[in-house]
């Protein structure tokens, strides 16, 4: 029962409690151009510039589907392994907004694009697998800005019109741990596809969390409460937790839970209630009779198909089997994509387990101090496969390298340069290192007595003494020969 | 020429480009028709100025090559017009002035067209008499206090009056065939997605095409050859061969079938009504055509089914004017009650009562049994006419179940207002092409309309049996210009 260990319970006296979560989330689609019009979608804009007559709902205005966004949409169904629906609806969601210019938000309600498919999470216990609902295609809305004056509200447009991808999940999710793994993988799943840069601080990717529990062992789904519009993974799951617990507390306390919306205060790290089901709008969904029904062919999906790279799924297994790699390491290398084309980069000239362990071990952690992104690394690929080959053929010992790689790390260098200049080749002549090997237990007579005499533990100490004597310099190997045979 | 407001479209072009005439002759005559004309109030914005300009202009430098050579025009004020206000006949659109064209009347200034000004309509087309429109009712050239139909009220009138050769006007339920009738002129509403939407105040997106109006068939004909084009910026637009419908008109309908159906016989139909479609059927024989009786079995449903979708589309279509972005705004303490406020006083009754029955029949619990249930009818209804048009070319109905009645006759009964357009609701509901032509008076008078219904981008056949009857027809409009004084 070692898979219980890790099961995220919540205990109230003799009860323990299951959290089941389901995410929406909202990813926005990477395109140039919106979904229904040809305004940019840059992020950082300043307000009100990239917006269209269209975006704006001047009167006679009609949408027009960007069949880029159609693709990425596509695209991205295939990479979570789901079913692309050949013929999808437009419809629209009808609410009043200051920042809904067209009083509804075209979005997809009966017929979604992407049906049914999945998403497998790599989790310390073992594999998961997540059920995607459904991903459909939506208009963003734009951003009302209330705190520029004490009076009135700003709108922006310039999100307005902007592609999301909304991908619904199963209720699947049982911890915050598991929607954090979820949440990676999806992106990077799309950052492989191309399909949404995942970027969180830029909004292009939230979701809206749905929470129950239910005592463990109950197959019934509880009441779910929906926490709205959450936008970073620490969010997430400090939302989940308190909401859980609440709800833990309610049931305990014998009261029920009621459906409804709420909203995650970040800075008390709570949820409120935002509104309850009884007040939830009604949207008034119906098809856009502006659009016609989408609909794509075979060899439209097709073609897609043969567009989409090597996923982080198949990427690992082949990692595994052709590289030998153990699964954690291979999970790291596949987590996204810049690591695993930095990765391929480097064993293309150089040993795959050194390049792991440098890469993993390393280079992240000097990335990590530096708080720089991978494709932001000081070290190319092609550098450090230098450095390691510099390694592999003994010019340099792995403690020498670490200096190296340190020096690297201030700017691209040439490692093999930076050895030259600094002059930290390997001392690997058998006569040079006898000659410091004579020395070393020429000063160290009494300690050689000792070796001999049966203290065998002191050979650690000769070679920390050749060592030292060579400046780090001096070949490991040989010296422990060497050593042997004068000792 | 004293006579050139009389000219017909095609005797104007043909005089532009003999060069008997000069663009700013006939734009001058028809501004001081125009301008005599005021108590029609067929326009909302008038633009006479600028007119006389571009005709002078264009008088400069003539392309006499173009299809509406320096031809005056005064349009619908649904069309958005570049630097015009564009009202829609509302007040919550009264000071909106669009930065762009809708594709059609850009077609139409393409082809030399010059803009004389908007003329009225129901407030979003949403009316069968124009007495829906903020900017007040229209008064029908025939006789004074009478209706010129609706929505396309101000183009009825105009062109009937001869305040402009030709115009264009929007259909929804019947607002171009129901104005035409009442007006003794020629209406045509093509078949859905032929001419763009783009730039068109949106009623009902899934029923509204814009279409010609005019004194005679081949006007007519030459200027839906000028609007219909394939337009990338609708959606809806159907990139299908278009006509050269006026150069291809033809009074040859010998064989032609053409379907009489049972369904339009209604319960207190007036006689003269009955006699005009019995004498329409006559002419269409004399012409050579075959008559054959037909049925439309779904016909009873069409104007409830109408009732529902046109409503359902307008709620949310009409969401967009709710004061934040442009147009009228009323202040109010928080968003909820500048919103409230400012569609309670920007949207006349009509309006309001269509936005309430659009939000009902889409609200949750009432979906399937009102929107989903009259798409359903659609269906049907369109099934009907595609298993007629397996035995006939096209069908020959009344316009309208009346001639036209007087201001305020129905204005305290909507249900009989909407009854109007019995006739003309299932064209649109099917999306076909379909004309109303005058065919006869009543006793007071007042002129009667037979309407031609085709199939889906057949208008060439249409507008043939309406040249061919027409001709048989030979109707004349008794206007004694009662309003100029």
């Amino acid at each position: 029962m070692s898979k219980n260990k890790s099961e995220y319970l919540i205990n109230r006296h003799d009860n323990q409690y299951e959290v089941v979560i389901g995410l929406e989330v909202h990813a926005q689609v990477t395109s140039q151009s919106k979904l229904f019009s040809t305004s940019a979608t840059k992020f950082g804009a300043e307000p009100n510039t990239q917006v269209s007559l269209v975006d704006a709902a001047f009167p006679g205005m009609l949408p027009v589907i960007n069949e880029y966004c159609v693709k990425q949409a596509i695209k991205t169904g295939i990479g979570l392994k789901a079913k692309i629906n050949k013929r999808s609806v437009f419809d629209r969601k009808n609410y009043f907004y200051a920042d809904l210019p067209q009083g509804y938000q075209i979005s997809q309600f009966k017929d979604p694009i992407v049906g049914e498919g999945k998403v497998i999470l790599d989790m310390p216990n073992g594999q998961k697998e997540v059920g995607i609902e459904r991903l459909h295609l939506e208009q963003d809305a734009g951003k009302s800005i209330h705190d520029l004056d004490p009076k009135n509200t700003f709108v922006d447009l310039n999100r307005s019109g902007v592609a999301l991808m909304e991908i619904v999940s199963k209720p699947d999710l049982r911890s915050p741990d598991e929607v954090n793994a979820y949440i990676k993988k999806l992106r990077s799943i799309m950052r492989y596809l191309g399909t949404c840069d995942g970027n969180m601080q830029e909004g292009s990717l939230r979701a809206d969390v749905n929470v129950s529990v239910r005592k463990k062992g109950l197959k019934e789904l509880g009441t779910r409460c929906e926490i709205k519009n959450v936008n970073s993974i620490k969010f997430m799951q400090m939302a989940i937790e308190y909401e859980a617990n609440r709800q833990v507390d309610l049931i305990e306390d014998g009261q029920t839970i009621n459906q409804e919306t709420r909203l995650f205060d970040t800075k008390k790290n709570e949820t409120r209630s935002m509104r309850s089901k009884e007040d939830a709008h009604d949207y008034r969904y119906f098809p856009d009779p502006d659009l016609l029904p989408l609909e794509v062919s075979d060899d439209f999906i097709e073609n897609l198909k043969s567009e989409i790279p090597e996923l982080p799924d198949e990427k690992k297994k082949r990692f595994i089997e052709k590289f030998k790699l153990s699964p954690y390491e291979a999970n790291i290398l596949v987590s996204d994509i810049e690591t695993s084309n930095y990765f391929e980069n480097v064993i293309k000239k150089s040993d795959v387990k050194l390049a792991t362990n440098w890469i993993i071990g390393e280079l992240f952690a000097a990335l990590n101090e530096k708080n720089l992104e991978i494709t932001e690394s000081p070290i190319s690929a092609g550098n450090l496969s230098k450095l390691i080959n510099l390694i592999k053929d003994g010019i340099i010992s792995g403690k020498i390298a670490k200096t190296v790689f340190e020096q690297m790390m201030e700017g691209d260098k040439d490692p093999q340069k930076i050895v030259e200049e600094k002059g930290l080749k390997q001392v690997s002549d058998p006569k040079a290192l006898e000659a410091l090997i004579d020395k070393v237990i020429d000063d160290n007579r009494d300690k050689a007595t000792e070796y001999k005499s049966g203290k065998v533990k002191l050979f650690g100490f000769f070679v920390g003494q050749v060592m030292k004597v060579s400046g780090g310099k001096a070949n490991p190997q040989l010296v422990n020969e060497i050593l042997k045979k004068k000792l | 020429m004293s006579d050139i407001t009389k000219q017909s479209l095609s005797e104007l072009v043909e005089n532009i480009k003999s060069k008997k005439l000069s663009s700013s002759e006939v734009t001058k005559a028809f501004v001081e028709r125009s301008e005599k004309s005021k108590e029609l109030n067929a326009y909302i914005t008038e633009d006479y100025a600028n007119a006389l300009n571009k005709a002078k202009k264009f008088d400069e430098k003539p392309d006499l090559d173009l299809k509406l050579p320096g031809i005056p025009m005064a349009v619908k004020d649904l069309f958005c017009t570049r630097d015009l206000r564009t009202t829609a006949g509302s007040k919550i659109l009264n000071n909106f002035v669009p930065t762009y064209e809708s594709t059609v009347t850009q077609n139409i200034w393409n082809e030399g067209a010059i803009l004389m000004g908007k003329l009225n309509c129901d407030e979003f087309a949403m009316g069968s008499s124009n007495e829906t429109s903020f900017f007040g009712n229209v008064q029908n050239p025939i006789d004074k206090n009478l209706v010129p139909g609706g929505s396309s009220g101000g183009s009825s009138s105009a062109v009937a009056a001869q305040l402009t050769p030709i115009t264009i006007g929007t259909d929804t339920g019947g607002s171009i065939r129901q104005p035409a009738s009442f007006t003794g002129t020629v209406g045509l509403k093509p078949t859905y997605g032929s001419c763009s939407r783009y730039g068109i105040v949106a009623f009902a997106s899934s029923l509204d095409q814009a279409g010609p109006m005019a004194q005679n068939v081949k006007d007519c004909a030459l200027l839906h050859e000028v609007i219909s084009t394939y337009d990338e910026k609708d959606s809806t637009s159907i990139d299908f061969k278009r006509n050269e419908y006026s150069k291809e008109l033809t009074k040859d309908i010998k064989g032609k079938k053409i379907g009489i159906p049972k369904e339009y016989r209604v319960d207190g139909m007036p006689k003269e009504i009955e006699d005009l479609w019995k004498k329409g059927i006559e002419y269409a024989k004399d012409c050579g055509a075959e008559i054959i009786d037909i049925s439309l079995p779904h016909t009873n449903y069409a104007l409830p089914t109408y009732y529902i979708v046109a409503p359902a589309e307008a709620s949310s279509n009409l969401a967009r004017y709710d004061g934040v972005k442009y147009g009228f705004r009323a202040e109010g303490e928080n968003l909820i009650e500048m919103y409230e406020k400012t569609r309670s006083e920007g949207f006349g009754a009509e309006v309001q009562r269509r936005i309430m029955i659009g939000t009902y029949v889409l609200s949750s619990g009432y979906y399937d049994a009102y929107y989903l249930k009259a798409q359903k009818v659609r269906k049907l209804i369109k099934n009907d006419f595609d298993e007629a048009y397996k035995k006939v070319d096209a069908i020959l109905t009344p316009s309208t179940p009346s001639s036209a009645f007087k201001i305020g006759e129905k204005t305290n009964d909507p249900v009989s207002m909407y009854l109007n357009d019995i006739f003309t609701v299932p064209v649109n509901l099917a999306g076909l092409p379909g004309i109303s032509i005058p065919a006869g008076q009543d006793a007071k008078g007042y002129p009667l309309g037979l309407q031609i219904i085709g199939k889906a981008f057949d208008e060439q056949n249409i507008l043939n049996i309406a040249y061919a009857m027409e001709d048989k027809i030979n109707f004349k409009n008794n206007i004694n210009d009662w309003w100029i004084k």
